[in-house]
């Protein structure tokens, strides 16, 4: 397969593009329920739309009620997402939860997946359980209890969690917590009992929780997959997840090189046009090159995704520690080029540096991916 | 679809007859390069079987017309052979600058006559040729050449001097940029062919700091070149006075083939043979080194895909043509990179220079080497400019 769009992919990125950057625009999205200091931090009636648009159910099955697309589709609609900063659930919803359920009962498929289509619900995950991503070692606990489980612990760093109608949890129901098997994946619904949150804005203006399970009890019927065999289902949300931020990523980075690039095209300083000058030419065409590549990489992780390929966890874990890496770099540089406006809260150059921090931390950073390629290639 | 896997599984009977198995070895010395020419001679019986099959078949050059000396494959089959010979690491069977360099020049500005002669002549590996572009005082402004043609009717008198001519030594021909008029500067060159045996040709060798000498300074001192060398084989590509049209194309391609041949090599990521390196060595990979090496790593598997991504848009004329420029940058540095990180686990051992353990200093030299890619066929520096104005549109760039 060329890595490049076929057609009907390009089509939907004309479409994606056009969409997102007139509704999910930073304005009319981002800034405005910022300032609003929304309690969800995203926009409902862009959910709406964007499954008006068909984007909510891009990777369900047609079957059940999706466009059964793949993850170069999905990443066309996140990488415009990424762009324009457009606050949305769509990566925890549309991308990780939606690839769990994948793995679910017909029930449950019925009870979650027409919400998500039709754009009236929003899914979490909560994975983490300390202030770095590692999933290798799941505390939570679900004991069973009666027909079901009791869930007792605690996450941190759950996207959307306040404003989710489920949240997929990963939890221990037998082994250490370090141990690979024995993990369990369950759909928590947003009014089970002994759920509660604590609520945090963080700096990209995203609404996280750290979400506690105080006794919580669940149906049998909310195990996502196998009891103990959850790990397969963790590790494959993980991977769309990750593929999925990288496209975001790309996003980002792809929309603060075009902002700062355009500024050096404007901004005047010694009587000439700063774009003028070498030492900032030749960083804007580095900048450039790492960021071409980081999309290329992104691209091929998703068309092995799709194909199944068993390489494409390593190439997912390539491509989001190489956007982490280029998207650093196109904010840092978008900041410092700028100069004193990119410090500004009035330029939206400031409002990329936030989210790519945000972004790159969320399902593991540059460190904790290129530490996984090495471990992954046997070093 | 199913022509290209009749075309694989053709391809594949065909390597496995004709590629002997000495040649699908990795290439550990210069001499198991084969380059042609007047003065070529075999390494081996199988280099020599190896090569009379390709030429035979047209697979010197397998993208060039039949008629002169190719296999006439489209792109999607020579991607596949590719794909084939690397399969079973089979080696080039001839390398030379006509294929890289000369041979895209004749096929895009050449004569009728001119591809006949002289595209069948490096097809069959009959003559070497050598590029004759850089002079002391024109390196990345190459424009400024001062190696002048004085127009003597029928023929040029051809003075001046070259450097950096890859193999001038052991080269039959050279094409060269040659100032025709002064008083022009992008439309006074022209793009000559001429014989390196010519009365007043010379050359000398430049000892490099890894020791070898790939290089040569070439003097021109009253050097005859005819303007014809018979019917519709005139002695310049494209026009007179117009070479840098054919040398801009050409610095285009060299830069397409930098970023693209060393490709597979520079893509390659290298942290688990390093682990093995180090085992070898006694030793462990220091954490902060292995750090490094998943980082480049890293960077090197995304440039692999860059690498794939641009050869399947240039097939199909998506790719920006400043393209090349960008990849040239990136694979250049990241290959110098490379050798840096393999110096670093080498340790001592690396810092050998004749030793039979390190091949005669192999890892020394070749990281030594290395730093000469972001200088050859346009400096990093250069790239970078050509990204800014070509591809950003920056201003004055």
């Amino acid at each position: 397969m060329p890595l490049y769009h076929n057609e009907d992919q390009a089509m939907l990125a004309d479409t994606a593009r056009s969409f997102m950057a007139e509704e999910g625009n930073i304005a009319k999205q981002l800034r405005h329920w910022r300032d609003l200091g929304c309690k969800d931090g995203f926009g409902h009636a862009l959910w709406k739309q964007m499954a008006e648009m068909g984007f909510t159910g891009i990777l369900v099955d047609e079957a059940d009620g999706g466009l059964g697309m793949g993850h170069v589709e999905a990443g066309i609609v996140l990488e415009e997402i990424g762009r324009n900063l457009t606050p949305s659930p769509f990566l925890t919803s549309s991308v990780l939860a939606a690839t769990a359920l994948k793995h679910a009962s017909a029930e449950l498929k019925g009870r979650y997946l027409p919400g998500l289509i039709a754009g009236d619900s929003v899914f979490a995950v909560a994975i983490d359980e300390t202030a770095k991503h590692r999933p290798s070692r799941i505390a939570t606990r679900a004991e069973k209890s009666g027909n079901g489980f009791r869930l007792t612990g605690s996450k941190s760093f759950v996207i959307h969690g306040g404003s989710a109608d489920m949240i997929v949890v990963a939890a221990r129901t037998s082994g250490a917590d370090e141990d690979d098997e024995g993990i369990t994946l369950f759909a928590v619904p947003k009014d089970a009992r002994g759920l509660s949150h604590d609520h945090v804005r963080l700096v990209d203006s995203s609404m996280a929780t750290h979400t506690k399970f105080n006794g919580v009890e669940l149906d049998g019927d909310a195990v996502i997959g196998e009891i103990d065999g959850g790990r397969a289902v963790l590790d494959a949300m993980l991977l769309a997840g990750r593929v999925g931020a990288a496209a975001e990523g790309v996003g980002v980075a792809r929309g603060a090189m075009d902002m700062t690039i355009d500024y050096l095209k404007q901004r005047k300083q010694f009587g000439r046009l700063i774009g003028e000058f070498q030492a900032l030419q030749h960083r804007a065409s580095h900048l450039y090159s790492e960021v071409e590549i980081a999309r290329a990489v992104t691209i091929k992780a998703q068309q092995l995704l799709d194909a199944g390929a068993e390489s494409a966890d390593l190439m997912a874990s390539v491509a989001k520690a190489k956007v982490a890496k280029a998207a650093r770099l196109a904010v840092q540089e978008g900041v410092q080029m700028h100069g004193g406006i990119g410090m500004t809260d009035e330029y939206d150059i400031g409002l990329y540096m936030k989210r790519d921090r945000a972004l790159a931390e969320f399902l593991g950073d540059a460190y904790f991916h290129a530490n996984r390629v090495a471990t992954l290639s046997g070093y | 679809m199913a022509d290209l896997e009749t075309f694989r599984a053709e391809t594949r009977a065909w390597l496995e007859a004709n590629c002997p198995p000495e040649m699908r070895e990795p290439v550990r010395d210069e001499d198991d390069i084969y380059w042609g020419g007047r003065r070529a001679r075999f390494k081996n019986a199988a280099q020599q079987a190896w090569l009379e099959a390709a030429i035979a078949k047209g697979y010197t050059v397998p993208s060039w017309p039949k008629e002169y000396g190719g296999a006439g494959l489209s792109p999607a089959e020579a991607k596949v052979l590719r794909e084939e010979m690397a399969r079973i690491n089979a080696r080039p069977p001839l390398s030379s600058f006509g294929i890289w360099m000369l041979g895209p020049a004749l096929l895009h500005f050449g004569t009728e006559g001119q591809k006949r002669r002289f595209l069948n002549e490096i097809a069959r590996g009959e003559i070497r040729w050598c590029q004759g572009y850089s002079e002391p005082g024109s390196g990345s402004d190459l424009v400024s050449l001062q190696t002048f043609g004085e127009d003597k009717g029928d023929h040029w008198v051809v003075n001046g001097q070259k450097i950096w001519t890859s193999y001038a030594d052991q080269a039959d021909w050279i094409f060269c940029l040659v100032r025709t008029d002064k008083t022009n500067k992008y439309q006074g060159i022209t793009f000559m062919l001429f014989d390196m045996a010519s009365e007043g040709v010379t050359t000398k060798p430049i000892k490099l700091i890894s020791g070898s000498s790939p290089f040569c300074e070439t003097f021109f001192d009253n050097v005859k070149v005819p303007k014809s060398y018979g019917e519709d084989v005139p002695a310049y590509v494209g026009e007179i006075n117009r070479g840098w049209d054919v040398a801009k194309y050409l610095l285009g391609h060299e830069r397409e083939m930098i970023s693209g041949a060393g490709g597979s090599e520079r893509a390659a990521a290298i942290g688990a043979a390093m682990k093995r390196l180090a085992a070898k060595n006694g030793d462990e990979i220091d954490p902060v080194l292995r750090a490094e090496l998943a980082m480049f790593d890293v960077d090197a598997l995304a440039y692999a895909a860059m690498g794939e991504k641009f050869l399947d848009e240039i097939k199909v004329g998506k790719a920006h043509p400043a393209q090349p420029n960008m990849m040239k940058y990136v694979g250049t540095e990241l290959n110098k990179r490379r050798h840096e990180l393999m110096m670093a686990v080498g340790g001592s051992r690396s810092l050998e220079w004749e030793s039979e353990e390190t091949g005669g200093g192999k890892p020394a030299r070749n990281w030594l080497r290395t730093k000469a890619n972001s200088i050859e066929g346009g400096t990093s520096e250069i790239m970078l400019n050509v990204i800014s104005k070509r591809i950003l549109n920056l201003p004055g760039a």
